[in-house]
C-alpha cells in the first residue's frame, strides 16, 4: 500500500510536469501543424532563468537559502512569474524571427528550422558567459516540510505546491481556450486559418499569442522541475532531451492538437513510467514510455482523445 | 462602393485573373457568373485580401484595400461567406455565430443581432448548441450567411451559396438574400456581391451582372438585359 501511494504521488508530480510541457507542443501543432522541437529548450531556459534569478536574489539579499532555511514564499512566486515572462518573450521572439518568415513554406522547412533553433539554444546556453557547461543547483525556494503522512508516505510542501501550480495553470488554460474570445479565435485558427481570417481574426497575433502561452507553461515546467530536482544540468544535457521527448510523447498519446488530450497524456505517461519503475524494473523507465508510443501509433494513431481523421480522396 | 480595377492574380505560374474590373454600387445586388474555374472565387479572394493581386487595384469606399490583411478588410465592413461554407465543425452553432462578431465588442448589440439572425434562420435556433459539423448542407449555408451577418457587413460577399443544395433550399436562400438587400424597414439594405454558377437564379435577383470567362470579364450590364441576351442564354441559361 505504501509503495502504491508513494508511486501515485510521484506519478502525479511528474505527470503534471509532462502535461504542462506537452501543452506547448500540442497548441503549436494545433495551429501551425508542425512540431516545435525548440519547445523543450524553452523549458530549459525556464529552469536556468529561475536558477540565475534566485541566485542573484540570494546574493542581493545577502542570505543563503538551504532546505533548512528556505527563501520566503513570495520569492518563489516572484521567480516563477519572472521565468514565465522571460520565456514568454523568448517564445515570441523565436516565432517572429524563425517561424513567421516561413509561414508559406513547406512544413518540412519549418520543422528543420525548429531543430536549428533547438541546437542554437542548447549550444549558446553552454557559453561560460551564459550558464556554463556544468550542472548547478538552485537555492531552496520552498521549505521541505511534511504536511501529512499517510502510512509511511510523506506529503511535503514541495509536492503540494508543485502539483497545485501545475493544476492551477492547466485550469486557467482550459478556461482561456474554451471560454474566452481569444480562445475561440485560437480554436478557429487551428481549424481553418483562412476562414478564421475572414471572420476578422488577426491570425498572426493569435499565433504569437499561442507561442507566448506555450512558452510560459514551459517556463513553469522548468521551474517546477528545478524545485523538484535542485540539480540542473547544462542546456544540452540528456535529462532535458528526455524530458522534452517524454512530454512530446504525452502530447501524441493524448492526441496531438488537443489541449485536454495533452493533460490526459501527461498524466498517463507519468503514471506508466512511475508504476512501471515501482512494480517492474526501474532501469526500463524509458522503454515503457516509448513502447507505449509505438502501441498508440499502431492501434490508435489519433491518440487517447484524438478523433480518427478521415482522409478525403 | 467597391471598385476593382484591372486586377490580375497568379497562383505560381498559373494566371487566374487577367485584368478584371468591376464596380459595385451601394444598395445593389451585383452578380458575377461564369463556369467552374473562370476565376469567380479568386476575384472574391482578392477582394477579401486572401490573395494579393499582381497588378491592378481594389478600392472600398475610396480606400485602397489590396495590400491590407484580411482581418482589417473585415473591419471595414467587407465580409465574405466563403465557398464550401467554411464552417468550424469543431465548434457549436452558437460559437460559429459568435465568431462572426469577432471584430465587435458591444455585447448587447451582438446578442440582439444573434436574435435577428435566428429569426431569419429559425433552423439555426433549433440547432444552436449542436456541433456545427452535424448540420445538413443547407443548414451549414444558412450558418455561413448568419455568421457573416454578425459582422454587420456593409458589403456582403457570397461565394456560391447554392452549391450542392436541393432546389427548395436554394429558393429559401435566395429569398433571404433578396430580403437582406431590401431597403429598411423591410430588410437591412445590405449591398451584396454574389458569385454564382446558377446563373438563372442569380440574374433573377441581381441588379447588375458580370460574366467571367477564363479570368476575364466578357460581358456586363443590367441583370435583366444580360438574362435576355442570346449569348448568355445559350451559354449559361440552357436556352437555344
Amino acid at each position: 500500500m505504501d509503495t502504491f501511494l508513494q508511486t501515485l504521488k510521484d506519478a502525479l508530480a511528474i505527470g503534471s510536469l509532462y502535461a504542462l510541457i506537452a501543452l506547448g507542443y500540442t497548441m503549436v501543432y494545433g495551429i501551425l501543424k508542425f512540431i516545435n522541437f525548440a519547445h523543450s529548450d524553452v523549458v530549459v531556459l525556464g529552469a536556468w532563468g529561475s536558477l540565475v534569478l534566485s541566485r542573484w536574489l540570494e546574493a542581493r539579499t545577502g542570505s543563503t537559502w538551504t532546505t533548512d532555511t528556505p527563501a520566503p514564499a513570495y520569492i518563489g512566486l516572484l521567480v516563477l512569474l519572472a521565468a514565465m515572462v522571460f520565456c514568454g518573450l523568448v517564445g515570441f521572439t523565436i516565432e517572429r524571427l524563425a517561424y513567421k518568415p516561413l509561414r508559406k513554406a513547406p512544413r518540412l522547412n519549418v520543422l528543420i528550422t525548429a531543430i536549428g533553433v533547438s541546437l542554437f539554444l542548447q549550444n549558446t546556453g553552454q557559453l561560460e558567459s551564459l550558464f556554463g557547461n556544468r550542472p548547478r543547483s538552485i537555492p531552496a525556494l520552498l521549505p521541505d516540510q511534511t504536511l501529512v503522512s499517510i502510512g509511511r508516505v510523506n506529503v511535503t510542501t514541495l509536492d503540494v505546491v508543485g502539483l497545485g501550480t501545475a493544476v492551477a495553470l492547466m485550469v486557467l488554460l482550459e478556461w482561456l481556450v474554451f471560454h474566452t474570445k481569444m480562445g475561440r479565435a485560437m480554436r478557429a485558427v487551428s481549424h481553418n486559418t483562412t476562414t478564421a481570417s475572414l471572420m476578422g481574426v488577426p491570425v498572426n497575433r493569435v499565433i504569437s499569442f499561442t507561442f507566448v502561452l506555450g512558452s510560459m507553461l514551459a517556463a513553469a515546467g522548468g521551474f517546477l522541475w528545478s524545485l523538484k530536482y535542485q540539480q540542473i544540468g547544462q542546456t544540452a544535457d540528456t535529462s532535458w532531451t528526455l524530458l522534452g521527448l517524454k512530454a512530446f510523447v504525452a502530447a501524441v498519446v493524448g492526441g496531438i492538437g488537443n489541449v485536454r488530450g495533452a493533460m490526459v497524456g501527461g498524466l498517463a505517461i507519468g503514471s506508466l513510467e512511475m508504476f512501471g519503475c515501482a512494480y517492474y524494473k526501474s532501469s526500463m523507465a524509458d522503454v515503457y514510455v516509448f513502447g507505449v508510443l509505438i502501441v498508440v501509433l499502431l492501434f490508435r494513431p489519433g491518440g487517447i482523445l484524438g478523433k480518427a481523421t478521415i482522409e478525403k480522396v | 462602393m467597391l471598385e476593382v480595377r484591372d486586377v490580375s492574380v497568379s497562383y505560381g505560374a498559373i494566371k487566374a485573373l487577367h485584368g478584371v474590373s468591376l464596380t459595385v454600387e451601394q444598395g445593389q445586388i451585383v452578380t458575377l457568373i461564369g463556369c467552374n474555374g473562370a476565376g469567380k472565387s479568386t476575384t472574391l479572394r482578392a477582394i477579401s485580401g486572401l490573395v494579393k493581386p499582381s497588378a491592378g487595384s481594389i478600392h472600398f469606399e475610396g480606400k485602397p484595400v489590396s495590400r491590407m490583411p484580411p482581418h482589417e478588410i473585415v473591419r471595414l465592413g467587407v465580409v465574405q461567406a466563403p465557398e464550401g461554407r467554411g464552417i468550424f465543425s469543431n465548434m457549436t452553432v452558437r460559437e460559429n455565430i459568435d465568431l462572426g462578431a469577432f471584430t465587435r465588442s458591444d455585447k448587447h448589440a451582438i446578442a440582439a443581432d444573434r436574435e435577428k439572425a435566428m429569426e431569419l434562420f429559425p433552423r439555426l435556433r433549433e440547432r444552436i448548441s449542436q456541433n456545427a459539423g452535424t448540420l445538413s448542407g443547407g443548414e451549414q449555408q444558412m450558418l455561413a450567411i448568419a455568421r457573416a451577418l454578425m459582422a454587420r457587413p456593409r458589403l456582403l460577399l457570397l461565394d456560391e451559396p447554392s452549391l450542392g443544395l436541393a432546389p427548395q433550399i436554394v429558393q429559401t436562400i435566395f429569398k433571404i438574400i433578396r430580403e437582406l438587400n431590401a431597403p429598411p424597414p423591410r430588410g437591412a439594405g445590405t449591398t451584396i456581391l454574389l458569385v454564382e454558377q446558377n446563373a438563372h437564379m442569380a440574374l433573377n435577383i441581381a441588379h447588375h451582372a458580370y460574366v467571367l470567362e477564363v479570368g476575364a470579364i466578357t460581358m456586363q450590364g443590367p441583370a435583366a438585359q444580360l438574362a435576355a441576351s442570346d449569348e448568355v442564354r445559350k451559354a449559361y441559361l440552357g436556352g437555344r
